[in-house]
């Protein structure tokens, strides 16, 4: 497990325009059902967070609020303040094609175009521009190569991207969201449909990638957060079904000595 | 310990055994009924229309009737079936594209998408000969260009009329099923909704909406009461696409009920040209859906 190399947080000391993300009293309604009541964080840039919790307890939904994808799929309503870098991301001038170029995003299932591999990756760049074919074949390289895909399809660019296996395929998910260079990148229980082998390689993926960017992750293997985060927070739910941000500390702490006697309870497997 | 028959070769009850025999005979019956019926009208026409079947007539105009001895066909029919189909397929395709965008991209559940699909339902079901009257109320008795009356205009917008909600239900049948998860994943990219739209779901949904767009054709190919009414006929090859035009349909029309023999056998052999024709288009949309 990594340690950390910035202080805890605390709301107090840290500036919030210095936060890649920082949420206050967030509530969360589909329709008039409310799913997520008073939820603050902190993610710190650079840094891995991850998000855990029990099944329901609102952490996917959580991740879709930060880039406003979850406005798209349902009558999903949020109440409260997100700032990205300083910027208030609920302001009726944020564009939103904009906001989410630099807060990319890696789905629980695979969901490559069914085009090829090169068309993939190259598909978020050519929404803003129309660059040249050798910027766009270096974009494409550099992209797969960070996502640790390149050497593996490298002579297969124009092969279709179903093709590929699944964890190849979620991988090229990855290379897609790196290509346009977002600041953030948002990713909702990405190993969920993967194998063993394929979850190691993204989690070592994830490690690599934590250098140049910040990473929210959702969850629900425990031991992967541990592996792989530098701060956890963990939600859960009450009696009436809204879900709740219960602690968000570094990953050494939550696994270690956690505050909250359910965090705790969570930890060590006696519910969720 | 015989808590359970223990023989597994004993047979079930007789009347289990017989009312399951039965069933599946009633339904292989059925099935083979309703073949006989398609299949006598195919050999009918293949047994009365294949002895005509010639190079000629592809290439001839009909032969004035009482005529024999000179080269007679329907070239000029064939040409007036495939242009008319175009244009129609050219007029109600694009609309048809866009309207289906607007159902399952933009207005989903909302009041006006309902209407416009329960208006596309009910215009799916108008008999083709009304929409035959109506083209020929706003078309035929229009002057267009200083010209009036029958056209191959016209007889293509009736088509049109008639395609317009075969491929506009057809085409969001197509866009509906794009998985949620791409228009998700190009959000995520920045893209915004129409170039979600045309990048991804079009691109998704093209082996499907060419299928649809193939069986409209088809099935207006054989349209026959929207053309006597806007399109009528000619003898003569077409020249301008605002005169009267022929068409396969309305030629068989013609002249399977003229007293002269000639003509009779040229319909029956427009009839299996006609017949070639749709189940061309047919195949090719299914060979389509197959490389899918």
């Amino acid at each position: 497990m990594s340690s950390p190399n910035s202080p805890t947080p605390s709301l107090a000391t840290s500036s919030e325009s210095d936060l890649a993300l920082c949420a206050r009293s967030v509530d969360v309604y589909y329709g008039n059902r409310q799913v997520l009541e008073e939820v603050s964080i902190d993610v710190y840039p650079g840094q891995v967070t991850a998000i855990i919790g029990p099944s329901g307890c609102g952490k996917s939904t959580f991740i879709k609020v930060l880039n406003r994808i979850g406005e798209l799929e349902s009558n999903m309503r949020v109440k409260g303040e997100i700032q990205f870098f300083g910027q208030n991301i609920y302001s009726q001038r944020v564009n939103l094609n904009r906001l989410r170029r630099q807060i990319g995003m890696v789905f629980q299932k695979p969901n490559p175009f069914p085009t090829s591999i090169y068309d993939n990756v190259a598909y978020g760049v050519r929404v803003f521009s129309r660059p040249s074919r050798a910027v766009l074949d270096d974009v494409v390289e550099s992209a797969l190569s960070d996502a640790a895909l390149w050497n593996e399809v490298k002579d297969s660019l124009k092969k279709s991207a179903l093709s590929l296996s699944g964890g190849q395929q979620q991988r090229l998910c990855i290379a897609r969201a790196l290509a346009v260079k977002p600041r953030v990148l948002l990713m909702d229980e990405p190993c969920s449909a993967l194998d063993p082998i394929a979850t190691l390689k993204i989690e070592e993926l994830i490690r690599s990638l934590q250098q140049e960017l910040t990473i929210v992750i959702v969850t629900h293997n425990m031991q992967q957060a541990a592996r792989i985060s530098d701060y956890t927070a963990f939600f859960s739910t009450d009696e009436s079904q809204v879900g709740r941000l219960i602690e968000l500390d570094s990953t050494a702490k939550i696994f270690g000595s956690a505050t909250h006697s359910r965090t705790r309870d969570y930890i060590e497997g006696r519910f969720g | 310990m015989a808590f359970f028959d223990r023989q597994l070769t004993k047979p079930l009850p007789l009347g289990r055994t017989l009312f399951s025999y039965g069933m599946s005979a009633i339904a292989v019956l059925s099935t083979a009924l309703a073949l006989m019926a398609l299949l006598s009208i195919l050999f009918e026409i293949f047994r009365q229309g294949l002895p005509g079947l010639k190079w000629e007539v592809f290439t001839s105009l009909p032969a004035p009737a009482g005529e024999t001895g000179v080269p007679s066909g329907f070239g000029n029919a064939i040409q007036g079936t495939v242009l008319m189909v175009a244009i129609a397929a050219l007029l109600s395709v694009p609309l048809g594209i866009l309207t289906a965008i607007y159902l399952s991209e933009i207005g989903k559940t909302s009041a006006t998408a309902t209407i416009v699909r329960f208006v596309m339902s009910i215009l799916s079901a108008v008999p083709s000969i009304v929409v035959g009257v109506f083209a020929y109320a706003v078309i035929v008795l229009a002057t267009l260009f200083n010209y009036k009356g029958f056209s191959a205009l016209a007889g293509a917008f009736a088509l049109a009329v008639i395609m317009l909600p075969i491929v506009v239900l057809s085409i969001e049948e197509a866009l509906k099923l794009v998985p949620q998860q791409q228009r998700f994943a190009s959000a995520a990219l920045g893209a915004n909704s129409i170039q979600t739209t045309f990048k991804i779901v079009l691109a998704s949904a093209l082996p499907s909406i060419t299928t649809g767009v193939l069986l409209a054709v088809a099935r207006v190919s054989g349209e026959t009461a929207p053309l006597l009414f806007t399109a009528l006929f000619s003898q003569s090859w077409i020249e301008n696409i605002l005169n009267p035009t022929p068409s396969l349909s309305v030629m068989i029309y013609n002249y399977s009920g003229s007293p002269f023999p000639e003509q009779t056998q040229l319909a029956w052999t427009a009839s299996v040209v006609l017949l070639g024709m749709v189940l061309l288009t047919n195949l090719l949309s299914r060979l389509i859906t197959r490389k899918r």
